[in-house]
This record gives structure tokens, sequence and C-alpha cells, in this order.
């Protein structure tokens, strides 16, 4: 392992002076390419090698600022952000669910109390029925008893003059009768009259 | 240019290797194709192996611009 | 060769011109600390960046404008990138990949812009970029695993006798990478872009002009794309190397 190690870490080596000395040589070569390119072709500017420690150095240079804008600035911010943003949805729904179980809380008070209102209206309804009631049948009661009385009264009188009546005409027509025997000569016999008078009367009346 | 059989070699040699950019495209075409044959066969599995598409591109692709540079080497730079 | 093209067809074909690397006041030769078009360029990448990522949160505001979206959705973006690809211990290298990914993403854009420098088309800025990467990989998994960081290389689910190869093949492959990771970079910026002076190259011609101008329109767009891919696969190659080195068994 250790062995490994160490012949990965002296290819790095290797590598990196290759690339050095790649560089230098391909440095020459490239100035011989321009040399030789400043009349035919333009060649490759990637394989310019004189360009390279401009290149990297602007790079290097580049990508520190860069990465010190976005560790430093941007990234915390926007996970700031987006932190933010997910407790306000978290806190939203959590509200919301709150708010939903305070609605239905309300409404079952709500429907609690209406049951409730409606049980006492009820109640009063009866209650005030069972009065109404009371007062009416005593009401009734009451006319009726005086309608008893009433009746019982006009009976009473019409009886006293059914009555009187009746003794008035008996009266008039036991003189009717007395006359009328007197006239045609007959001996007035009262006793007779009255009880002939009073049984056609009672026939009549039957 | 006449008479110049060095230079002759370097564009017939570009030429060849620019097939290699063809061949790649194949090589694209057929990971593209497979993946998509495989997405229409189980499409709720395919969402989560989009990246996995593009690395398979990526190194199908690449061999195909390794032959693309060796022809413009061979053009511009040898 | 461009010469000789100019003089038999009256083309001219300068497409690697646009990566030369000149001062920005005038003529002498480019020392390691002179200002040049990379100065320029780098400059203004790191500004824009300032611009976006600071000026552009300087709200804080919960429900974001414009800028702001921008600067979290490319803040969302990585982070997610990093904590699914390298892990949550990777997290605390974010600032560093942000750094990364942020400036090529930049370079590549910015070098889109007519008459710009493409800082990422040289080899020289992205293999110091893909250098640092693979230095501070593999320090990392040094310092993290110590010498178990070398299991990368020792691939125990193979057969015995098969291990000594492939672990010379996996250490060829590991020692390849800062090549690949670079090249691949600078080769396609630059790939893209001389192609794009190709096709306009040929619109001296009236009849192609509009074919011309239809191809560079086209290709614009893909490099649109591949600028932004490009950047995004150099980051998710830097979380893949930096799995590697926190978590070095397979």
């Amino acid at each position: 392992m250790i062995s490994l190690l160490q012949e990965a870490a002296t290819t790095v080596v290797e590598q990196s002076q290759g690339a050095a000395a790649a560089s230098e040589h391909g440095g020459a070569t490239a100035q011989a390419a321009a040399a030789a390119g400043e009349a035919s072709a333009p060649g490759m500017p990637q394989l310019n090698f004189d360009t390279f420690p401009n290149q990297i150095f602007w790079l290097a240079i580049s990508l520190v600022v860069l990465y010190w804008v976005l560790s430093k600035i941007a990234l915390p911010r926007i996970a700031a952000v987006i932190s933010d943003r997910q407790g306000a949805i978290t806190g939203d729904l959590m509200a919301a669910e709150e708010f939903k179980q305070r609605a239905k809380d309300a409404e079952a008070a709500y429907d609690k109390a209406l049951a409730e209102a409606r049980g006492e209206a009820g109640k009063i309804v009866a209650a005030n029925r069972a009065e109404i009631q009371k007062e009416l049948d005593a009401a009734i009661a009451h006319a009726d008893a005086e309608i008893a009385a009433r009746v019982s009264e006009s009976e009473k009188r019409i009886r006293e003059i059914r009555d009187s009546a009746q003794a008035d005409a008996r009266q008039v027509a036991r003189e009717v009768t007395a006359q009328l025997v007197e006239t045609f000569g007959g001996q007035v016999d009262q006793g007779a009259v009255d009880q002939a008078v009073d049984n056609r009367m009672e026939r009549a009346l039957q | 240019m006449e008479g110049n059989i060095a230079q002759l070699g370097q564009y017939i040699g570009a030429g060849l290797a620019a097939i290699g950019s063809g061949v790649a495209a194949v090589g694209v075409g057929n990971v593209a194709g497979n993946f998509l044959s495989g997405a229409l066969r189980n499409p709720s599995a395919a969402a989560g192996q989009t990246a996995t598409l593009f690395i398979g591109i990526a190194f199908a692709e690449a061999l195909g611009i390794f032959a693309f540079l060796v022809s413009l080497l061979l053009m511009f730079a040898v | 060769m461009a010469s000789d093209t100019e003089k038999e067809t009256g083309l001219v074909f300068h497409p690697m011109q646009q990566f030369e690397v000149s001062p920005l006041f005038g003529d002498g030769p480019v020392h390691w600390y002179t200002p040049t078009n990379v100065t320029l360029w780098m400059a203004i990448a790191v500004l824009a960046i300032t611009a976006l990522m600071v000026l552009g949160t300087r709200g804080r505001a919960i429900v974001p404008n414009r800028l702001q979206s921008v600067a979290e959705l490319a803040y969302g973006m990585i982070h997610k990138m990093v904590e699914d690809v390298a892990g949550k211990d990777g997290l605390k290298y974010f600032p560093y990949i942000m750094t990364l990914f942020m400036f090529i993403v930049f370079g590549n854009m910015l070098g889109l812009l007519p008459k710009s420098f493409t800082v990422t088309s040289h080899v020289a800025v992205t293999g110091v970029l893909a250098l640092a990467v693979f230095i501070s990989v593999t320090t990392i998994g040094f310092l993290k695993n110590g010498t178990a960081f070398l299991g990368l290389f020792w691939v125990t689910s193979a057969p015995l006798v098969l291990r000594p190869v492939l672990a010379l093949i996996e250490l060829i492959s590991y020692f390849v990478r800062p090549v690949s990771h670079s090249v691949r970079l600078a080769g396609n910026m630059m790939a893209g872009h001389a192609v794009i002076k190709v096709f306009a190259g040929f619109s001296a011609i009236a009849v192609i002009s509009p074919l011309s101008i239809l191809a560079v329109t086209a290709m614009f767009g893909l490099e649109l794309l591949v600028a932004f891919i490009q950047a995004y696969v150099f980051t998710i190659l830097t979380c893949v190397y930096l799995k590697d080195a926190l978590h070095p068994s397979h």
C-alpha cells in the first residue's frame, strides 16, 4: 500500500516535472511555430505555450475572487433566503392548520349554542303553550260557566215569561169562555169553565 | 502547395480523424436512444437517471472531441 | 493553409483566430501579468456572476424576482447535484463546485457573444480547472480515508487473478481523468466556435450565404445547449470524482 502511495507521489512529481519540461519545450516550439506562422498558418492559439502563464495567472485570480464572493456573500445569502422561505411556508402552513382548527372549534361551539338555543326555545314554547292552554282552559271554563248561568237565567226568564203568558192566556181564556157562556145565556159555573179551559190548554200545549 | 507531400498527408490525416467525430455521434445517439427506450418502459425511474444520461453522453462525446482535436492539430499545429 | 485557400477561392477562413490571446493595450509580448483579452472576459464573467448572485439576491425576498429566481435555480440545481451524487458529506465542498460551475457556464455563454473571447476554450484554463479538481479530490481522498483510498483501484468484486490487471487499468484511467476532463470542455467549446466560424466564412459566396446564415443560426442554438451541458457535465464529473474520494469502496 505504502509503496503504491510512494509510487503515486513520485508519478505526480514526475508528471509535474514533465509538464514543466513540456512547457519549456512547448514554448520553444511555439516560438518557432509563431516565427514560421508569420508567413503561412496562424496555428492553434490553444497550443501557444507563451500565453499559458498569463491565462493561468488571471484564471487563478478570477477563481479566488469568485470563490470569495460566492462563499462569503452569495451562497450564505441564498441559503438563508431559501431556508427563510421554507420556514415561512412551514409557518404559514402551521398557522393555516391552526386557523382551520380554530374555525372548526368555532363552528362546533356555534352548533352547540344553536342546539342549546333551539332546546331553550322549545322549552319556552312548551311552557308558554302550557300556560296559554291553562289560561285558555280557565277562560273556556269561565265562559262555559257564564254561558251556563246565562242560559239558565234565560231559561228561567223564558219559563217565567211562558208561565206568565200561560197564566195570562188562561185568564183570558177563562174570561173569554165565561163571557161566551154568559152571552149564550148559560149559567156560568166558574169551576167547570176553569176545568174545561185547563183541559183544553193542557191538550194544546202538549 | 505543389509537391508538398507532408502537407498532403497532414490534410488526409485530418480528414480521416474527422470521421471519428461522426462515429462519436453514433455513440451519442446510441446512448440517448437506449435511455429513451428505457425511460419509456419505466418512466417513473427516468427522472433520477438524467445525470447518468449526461455522463454517458459526455463520455461518448469526449472521444469524438478527441478525434476532432487530432484533426485540428493536424491542420493547424503540426 | 488559410492564405492558400484565400488566394484560390476568395474565401477567408480564420477559424482559430478568435482564440488568440492578445494584450488589451498595445501589441507587446504576453507576459504572465499582462492584461489580455483573457483578463477582460474572465473579469466580465466574474462581474456577471457577482451581479446575478449578489445583486440579484439583494432584496432577500421571500417571493423572488426574476434575477433572484435564476440565482436560486442555479443554487438549487448544483446543491441537489452535489447532495445526490457526492452524498451529504460532499456538501462541505459545495461552494467550490458552485464556483467551478458558475465560472464555466458563464465563460461558455459569454463566449457565444459575437466578437467575444471564450476563456473556457483554452486547454490552459480548463487544464488548470481539471488539475485543481484532480489534486484536491486526491488530497481529500487520502486525508479522509488514508491508505484505504487505494481500495478504489483494488476491485474486490473481481476474481483475484484479474485484480492486478484491473488495478493497472483503474490507475491509468484515474490519471487520465484530468486530461479527459479538461480536453472535453475545451474541445467542445473550440469545436463549436470553429464550426460556426467556418460556416460564417462560407457566407462570402452570395449563393451560399442564406444557407450559411441558417447553418450558423442552427449551430448557435446547438452551442447554447452544449455550453450549458458541458458546464453541467464538468460539474457532475467533479461530483463523481468527489464521491470516489469520499467513499472509495465501489
